[in-house]
């Protein structure tokens, strides 16, 4: 189908409110818009309660804290306090890739949780966390520290993590940080992410004796905002170390207690997730002097202006080293380029995802010669959407917290050749025909990051579009139908 | 009063942030820009204005400031 113009667009907008009453209207007709580079108002709203009655693919403050995170910060073991399912059911879902003996001296994938019953609610949880810590220290020696992640009936029946955690700090002499992440705040995990990254700053940076026999060196950098999904943040930092750049912390992809505690020493900190880390980079700025940089490492165009971006804060020799890495990798590049440009070459792709996703990955589609028509963020803010509006075509939507309804309309409508989002999304559409990939743990596959990354990103989405079970969702008996359609059409 | 953070980006304008809202906006006007006097009132690209107490000196940004919201669009 062609491109659809402005007014197409908007009228498409306009035609799936329809269905809404009139409040849910006015509430979602904010968060909807099309995509106009010239127009310096805000045009869509974000970071709002979810409209009540309508799906939302939205997660919770507890999955932005011990999901995204502090879950993977490898040597310490996170308490997932409450009951058991919001942890057993998120359980290494996100595919953070780590090094370790997981049980002995890692413990990324492992589900630790106080299992609350009535009992618990009635008579409160203080006590068996205390037990719990003893026993995490009894059983897991080499834990670096222990992190309590708060699920929601922590905050309603008014537990006093803070206390026990500090007496269990003393006695142990680790770290024990209480986080008040419970499911209720906030709209989404979004501020979830915002209190982690305050529990961080309150609980590891201020720590006494923490962070200290480190020898820091010029060129001392940190990845902020990489989990090292499928592998990200290793594909990442190998080019930051092959242009002369000492790599001193992964926050929090393969990372661990000590990057953390070290990270104020850095000379720069690299932000990858803007959405998840710019409160503590931000902290960092003020408290130690430390600038920030964001950065994109998806496809060879952003990861050039990248490096040289990052390059710039260095001297000559960073700078060259920039320029070397970007020429040994260009061979890399065009050949992934001349291989699966042609077969991807003007196909159109809709996204929904969250964090940095809905912007950052255009670049990697637009290398390969694909047009990113759509682009929509769970949990952004304005900051967010001022940041895609430039990167994004005109004429091509923005949504906001998308609704299930919402999301399959356009679908049916701007007829993308393939969709990146969810898990919850990926059947639908695959049931509706239209090539899909999850784009929150690479389904299954990654890294994406990097030049590495990239070549892995351009054959899993010419594995999914150019897949020929596509042609063979409509039973042969209606195919014929099917065909003089297409030629009408 | 809220708790801001005022910051310069790299084209050497200033950013505002309130991290309680998650509000991070340009900042198109300051009252006083130094060097003797430094803050006062400030108008943010989306139509709201704070207050912040004036310093004696350019301060070194990022800092975080307490301000008081003074009228202006309501989001
Ligand atoms: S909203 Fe509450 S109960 Fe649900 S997963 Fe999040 S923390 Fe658990």
């Amino acid at each position: 189908m062609a491109t659809l113009s402005k007014e197409e667009a908007a009228a498409l907008i306009q035609e799936v409110l329809e269905v809404y009453p009139e409040k849910a209207q006015k509430d979602r007709a904010k968060h909807l818009a099309v995509n106009d580079q010239e127009k310096t108002t805000k045009c869509v709203t974000s970071n709002r309660k979810s409209l009540p009655g309508v799906m939302t693919i939205r997660g919770c403050a507890y999955a932005g804290s011990k999901g995204v995170v502090w879950g993977p910060i490898k040597d310490m073991i996170h308490i997932s306090h409450g009951p058991v399912g919001c942890g057993q059911y998120s359980r290494a879902g996100r595919r953070n890739y780590y090094v370790g003996h997981t049980g002995v001296d890692t413990f990324g994938d492992m589900n630790f949780t106080s299992d609350f019953q009535e009992k618990d609610i009635v008579f409160g949880g203080d006590k068996k966390l205390a037990k719990l810590i003893n026993e995490i220290d009894g059983l897991f020696p080499l834990a670096r520290g222990i992190s309590v992640q708060s699920e929601c009936p922590i905050g309603l029946i008014g537990d006093d993590i803070e206390a026990v955690s500090k007496k269990g700090a003393a006695e142990l002499s680790k770290p024990i940080v209480p986080v008040r992440c419970e499911g209720f705040r906030g709209v989404s995990q979004s501020l979830g992410h915002h209190i982690a990254n305050d529990a961080i700053r309150d609980w590891v940076f201020e720590r006494e004796g923490g962070g200290t026999a480190f020898e820091s060196s010029p060129y001392d950098v940190t990845i902020i905002g990489d989990y090292n999904i499928g592998g990200d943040a290793w594909s990442s930092r190998i080019l930051l170390e092959e242009m002369g750049l000492r790599v001193i912390a992964q926050w929090s992809g393969d990372g661990t207690l000590a990057e953390m505690e070290n990270t104020p020493k850095a000379k720069l900190n690299l932000l990858h997730c803007y959405r998840s880390m710019n409160y503590i980079s931000r902290h960092m700025e003020e408290k130690y002097g430390i600038p920030w940089v964001e950065y994109n490492f998806f496809g060879p165009t952003k990861i050039a202006e990248s490096l040289r971006a990052i390059a710039a804060f260095f001297d000559d020799h960073i700078k060259e080293g920039a320029e070397r890495v970007i020429a040994k990798y260009q061979p890399l590049v065009d050949a992934v380029i001349a291989k699966y440009r042609p077969r991807l070459e003007g196909k159109r792709v809709m996204l929904y995802v969250g964090g940095l996703r809905p912007r950052h990955v255009i670049g990697s589609y637009e290398d390969l010669g694909m047009d990113v028509v759509g682009t929509g963020y769970e949990f952004g803010h304005n900051d967010d959407y001022d940041r895609t509006v430039p990167e994004m075509g005109n004429a091509t939507l923005l949504y906001d917290d998308v609704t299930g309804f919402e999301f399959e309309e356009f679908v049916k409508r701007v007829k993308p050749d393939m969709i990146g989002s969810g898990v919850k999304e990926k059947y639908i559409f695959q049931k509706m025909g239209v090539p899909f990939r999850q784009m929150h743990s690479w389904d299954y596959s990654g890294p994406y990051h990097g030049y590495d990354g990239f070549a892995i990103f351009a054959r899993d989405m010419d594995m999914t579009l150019n897949n020929p079970c596509w042609k063979n969702l409509t039973p042969p008996w209606l195919k014929p139908v099917e065909e003089e359609q297409r030629a009408i059409a | 009063m809220a708790n801001i953070m005022i910051s310069q980006d790299n084209g050497g304008s200033l950013l505002f942030y309130l991290p309680k809202k998650d509000l991070e906006e340009r900042i198109v006007s300051l009252e006083f820009t130094g060097p003797e006097k430094w803050g006062g009132e400030l108008q943010l690209a989306n139509g709201q204005s704070y207050f912040i107490d004036p310093l004696e000196r350019t301060p070194k940004l990022p800092m975080s400031f307490r301000a008081r919201r003074l009228g202006g669009a309501e989001d």
